[in-house]
């Protein structure tokens, strides 16, 4: 660890040492920098030209040699050609394409009824109530085609991703080397944002929506090998021998123990994936991927808020829908019937759910409604959107565009001004410095080795925009979420229902907090860093709650018989214990607020996103490559303070 | 020493046992010699000198020695009980023998065959064929009801499913779950869980039985109980037992012989009877010292065959505590024992018996 002792010696008759001289020093160093930035030499500004690497040159040769000369194009063609194939047959029966089986379109009736009914199935009649009433929302309101080619891009990428994470997580889990080679890059793909996914889709793949669905599946299958690997893993020891004592061969034991045994990790895995899938599908409309997704990118463009905000309440929907159903099915646990019970009572929902769907098929000649509401007859909420738009556009205008106003100008634009002009090698020194007073030397290497990655890239300014935009965006955030969470967890109940909130806003794919923030404020910075802090808060509330919610009772129950008043127990007991969970928790917020950062490039930000949206309509991988790997590395560096000081506070606590 | 009528308690052979593997005992079920598991940076250059190095040394270079040059030959049909405190070995120990563990030296034969020689292919056919384990926390498959985990180790070997069911519902019968077959493990109570653990080691009719502290997970009543249910089926079914626990109670209370380890080592294996009335070792010496002595020897034990009395002679077979009015109200210096048959064993001194008896009174 750290070279430098941890208590100060204390000198007779002089100032105590800092606990840790070398970070001290580095900390003064980048003070004197910044102090005299006026008189450094324009090296030590600015990372000067010469030490720019042509990093993107070497990433672009590199994919031409691998994608041309190494005949690469082979395989993604057939990729590609298998992810065509398939969507074309969920297309067809989901969406009405012409293509695949050539089968009728599935009548949304027949679907609502089938949502409720496997709600119903996998919990209660109320999840029944949310997957039917979902699609009956669809159709009643004139979405169901786009929501059905984005359910169809989900019903194709997110079980390719299961598979292909299945395999890779197994891979890892029985060869050491699979796993130390591919844990490095699931860390760096995890942290990319999802517009450098898109980039080097587009190269090898084109536009349209195999294309959508290939980076949907790139995107989605980091978690499924990692919690293939827990699951796995986690089996516990007694149950693998005693599979070995009863005669079973090792695929044997891998088929009937280990998987079936790892099998609730597994689903949690699955139903990461259905998020992640529905998150990305949405953006991948970027590259014409079609469905809700395309169609929210278009009104967004057009500023057709009403429009977009019923697209929203779609996606929320079909969000929370997919989400309550796949954890409803990984919390499924076996129950017996009597002895004796007959097979149509065994059954019976399957029988029920047969007969339905027969009665669909039969009304369906009867009314075209029941397949399908043609659009111009169909519903809409716009009416009700409308007008508070308008008046948000009109009565509240003025106020908005007041607090814009004032924002930018006395806090926004100074911040970022500050960040810019500040000279590289302070932010280097200073980052060092911080690194090595959590972690020591190492911690300072690896930080150090993140910055200078960004200096050599070419993208310091851009880097420094973003990094001010994610510091505004993670402050308040904090500011907001930290005094709620606290407030929250005065109670079991309101503790509970709070984090059901977070767990509802945090299945909600990141493009939708844009719709209220370009309402409120149109598109512009302030717009941007308020999608970022609804987005980043909610991790901060969540976190901060389930911390102090593991305060175990029995310290809570000492401190009250101390004498303590509730607010005593908070500072001196709550908050300490909880602050490593929070630590975690500040890591994600980071990791949320960068990934929204850039995705709210989209509304015109100045940051490394505005550069990675031209990096994807020139289809130039190396740039979009680096970018990303820049935020990154931002997202990296950031984790892996957190997660370090975290770790080791909670070693102080004796908290494992 | 032979227990082909599982009914007779240990008493009535403890010469034949103080000396496993003796020419007049039948071959034996188990047999390890200098059987050692050494985990660190590399076990086997650690025992490659021409002594086996001490437990100290072997610390010394980084190594843990989790089973310590053990040696022992368990008969067909005995129960052997592995007694050690947590971390003392017998765990890895039970798992050399089944090689659910690859020991790092030694030698383990079964029935004759050479254990540690076996391909994989000939380990699972053994384990298919003659070898049943229960474990401590059951160990049972979470998505499978009871008759399809009873049922495993034979779906396991290939076998048809009406057979299967068949021989599970047996045991299930045998193990008193007649009417769970269709319930999940977690619809079970610990000991009901258990009961589906032993069903499932039994299904496949093995020879040698693996218990690896079995009823430590319950709580004392249920275990009594299980211990009872235990005795009941061994008495029935004659296995080859190595049952391990961490409870010297239990261990009194079930063993033919007791092997008590200690950092690995086997520090004393014998009968109840002659480990409480001579410890080998400080080690075991400490750990008898708590228990009420005279409710573990027998009379046999005590019974000199060279000596002889008169009057009606005490069974062989009950304990000292249970003779106790009998040892009180008597005058006379000796006290005939007699065996299960009713053969003489000779006769006890009424003097150690008494002895035994108020060991524990001030």
């Amino acid at each position: 660890m750290t070279a430098a002792p941890d208590t100060a010696p204390a000198r007779p008759g002089g100032l105590p040492l800092p606990a840790r001289p070398i970070a001290f020093a580095l900390f003064c160093l980048a003070l004197t920098l910044i102090v005299t930035a006026a008189a450094l030499p324009a090296a030590a500004m600015r990372p000067p030209d010469w030490m720019v690497l042509p990093m993107a040159d070497w990433i672009n040769v590199t994919f031409a040699f691998v994608h041309e000369d190494l005949g690469l194009t082979v395989l993604t063609r057939a990729f590609a050609d298998l992810v065509a194939g398939l969507l074309d047959i969920t297309d067809n029966l989901l969406a009405g394409g012409r293509g695949g089986l050539g089968l009728p379109q599935i009548p949304w009736a027949a679907m609502a009824i089938s949502g409720f009914m496997l709600g119903y199935g996998l919990k209660d009649w109320k999840l029944g109530a949310l997957a039917g009433g979902t699609f009956t929302w669809l159709a009643v309101f004139g979405q169901w085609q786009w929501g059905m080619e984005t359910l169809a891009l989900i019903a194709v990428a997110a079980p390719l991703s299961v598979v292909l994470g299945f395999l890779l997580g197994w891979a890892a889990w029985r060869r050491p080397w699979v796993e130390a080679m591919l844990m490095p890059l699931l860390n760096i793909a995890q942290s990319l944002p999802h517009f450098a996914y898109l980039i080097p889709v587009v190269v090898f793949f084109g536009v349209g929506d195999h294309a959508g669905a290939i980076a949907t599946v790139i995107f989605a299958t980091p978690p499924m090998i990692r919690l293939t690997v827990l699951g796995l893993r986690r089996v516990a020891p007694e149950v693998v021998e005693s599979g070995k004592m009863s005669g079973a061969t090792r695929w044997q034991l891998m088929r009937y123990v280990r998987v079936p045994t790892a099998r609730a990790e597994m689903l949690v895995g699955v139903n990461q994936v259905i998020m992640q899938c529905l998150a990305m599908v949405v953006i991948a409309s970027f590259i014409g991927a079609p469905g809700l997704g395309y169609k929210l990118l278009q009104y967004l463009q057009g500023l057709k808020i009403g429009k977009a905000v019923e697209i929203g309440i779609s996606v929320v929907l079909i969000a929370v829908m997919l989400d309550r159903l796949s954890r409803a099915w990984a919390e499924l646990q076996p129950v017996h019937h009597e002895r004796g019970t007959p097979w149509w009572k065994r059954n019976r929902l399957l029988l029920v759910w047969l007969g339905l769907m027969a009665a669909v098929a039969a009304a369906s000649g009867l009314h075209d409604w029941v397949a399908e509401i043609p659009r111009r007859k169909a519903a809409s909420t716009a009416f009700l959107w409308d007008p508070i738009v308008d008046w948000l556009a009109v009565e509240a205008y003025p106020y908005t565009n007041a607090l814009r106003g004032w924002l930018l100008i006395h806090i926004l634009i100074p911040l970022r001004d500050a960040y810019l002009a500040a000279p590289w090698t302070a932010v280097l020194a200073l980052v060092a410095g911080i690194g090595w007073n959590v972690g020591g030397a190492r911690s300072a290497a690896v930080c150090a080795g993140f910055v200078l990655f960004v200096a050599v890239s070419g993208w310091w300014d851009r880097a420094m925009i973003t990094a001010y935009m994610v510091s505004v965006a993670v402050a308040l955030a904090v500011a907001i979420g930290l005094p709620l969470g606290i407030w929250m967890a005065r109670s079991e109940r309101s503790a509970r229902r709070m984090l059901l909130i977070c767990d509802t806003f945090q299945t909600f794919p990141s493009f939708i907090y844009l719709i209220p923030v370009i309402m409120l404020f149109g598109v512009n910075d302030v717009a941007a860093i308020g999608a970022v802090v609804i987005y980043g808060a909610v991790p901060v509330i969540r976190y901060t709650i389930e911390g102090l919610l593991g305060v175990p009772p029995a310290l809570k129950e000492a401190v009250d018989m101390s004498g303590g008043t509730r607010r005593q127990r908070l500072w001196s007991l709550e908050l300490p214990m909880a602050l490593p969970h929070m630590m975690v928790g500040l890591n994600q917020t980071v990791m949320f607020s960068l990934f929204m950062v850039i995705i709210a490039a989209f509304i015109g930000t100045q940051d490394l996103g505005q550069e990675m949206m031209r990096a994807l309509s020139s289809n130039d991988v190396g740039k979009g490559l680096v970018l990303g790997l820049c935020v990154a590395f931002i997202g990296l560096m950031v984790d892996h303070l957190a997660n370090t000081w975290a770790a080791k506070r909670r070693r102080a606590l004796g908290l494992g | 020493m032979t227990l082909q009528d599982p009914a007779a308690p240990p008493a009535t052979a403890p010469a034949a046992a103080a000396a496993p593997g003796q020419a007049a005992a039948p071959a034996p079920a188990i047999v390890c010699e200098g059987l050692w598991k050494v985990y660190g940076p590399d076990p086997e250059g650690a025992l490659a000198g021409p002594t086996p190095p001490s437990a100290a040394a072997l610390r010394e270079s980084g190594h843990v020695p989790a089973v310590r040059d053990v040696s022992l030959s368990i008969a067909p049909g005995e129960m052997l009980v592995v007694m050690g405190l947590s971390g003392s070995g017998k765990s890895t120990l039970v798992r050399c023998l089944s090689r659910l563990i690859e020991p790092t030296a030694g030698r383990v034969t079964v029935d004759g065959e050479d254990l540690l020689g076996l391909d994989e292919a000939g380990l699972i056919r053994l384990r298919r064929e003659k070898m049943g384990m229960v474990f401590q926390n059951f160990a049972l498959l979470p998505h499978r009801t009871v008759l399809e985990n009873v049922a495993f180790p034979l779906e396991m070997r290939g076998q048809r499913r009406q057979e299967r069911r068949r021989r599970a519902l047996e045991v299930i019968e045998l193990v008193g779950l007649k009417g769970r077959e269709d319930h999940f493990p977690r619809e079970l109570s610990g000991g009901q869980q258990q009961r589906v653990g032993i069903a499932r080691s039994l299904a496949i009719e093995p020879d040698i039985w693996f218990l690896d502290e079995p009823f430590s997970a319950l709580d004392p009543l249920i275990r009594r109980e299980m211990q009872d249910e235990f005795l009941r089926l061994q008495e029935m079914l004659g296995k080859t037992i190595v049952f391990i626990t961490h409870d010297f109670d239990e261990a009194l209370r079930l063993s033919d012989r007791i092997a008590i380890m200690y950092e690995g080592g086997v520090e004393q294996i014998d009968t109840p009877d002659r480990i409480v009335m001579n410890p080998a070792t400080d080690y075991v010496e400490r750990f008898t010292r708590e228990i009420a002595k005279a409710r573990v020897v027998h009379a046999a034990a005590l019974a000199d065959p060279g000596l002889s009395a008169e009057g009606e002679p005490v069974p062989g077979d009950a304990t000292i505590a249970a003779l106790g009015r009998r040892l009180v109200e008597s005058s006379a210096a000796l006290i005939p024992v007699a065996g299960p048959d009713g053969r003489s064993l000779g006769a006890m001194e009424r003097t150690r018996a008494l002895d035994l008896l108020f060991a524990d009174a001030p």
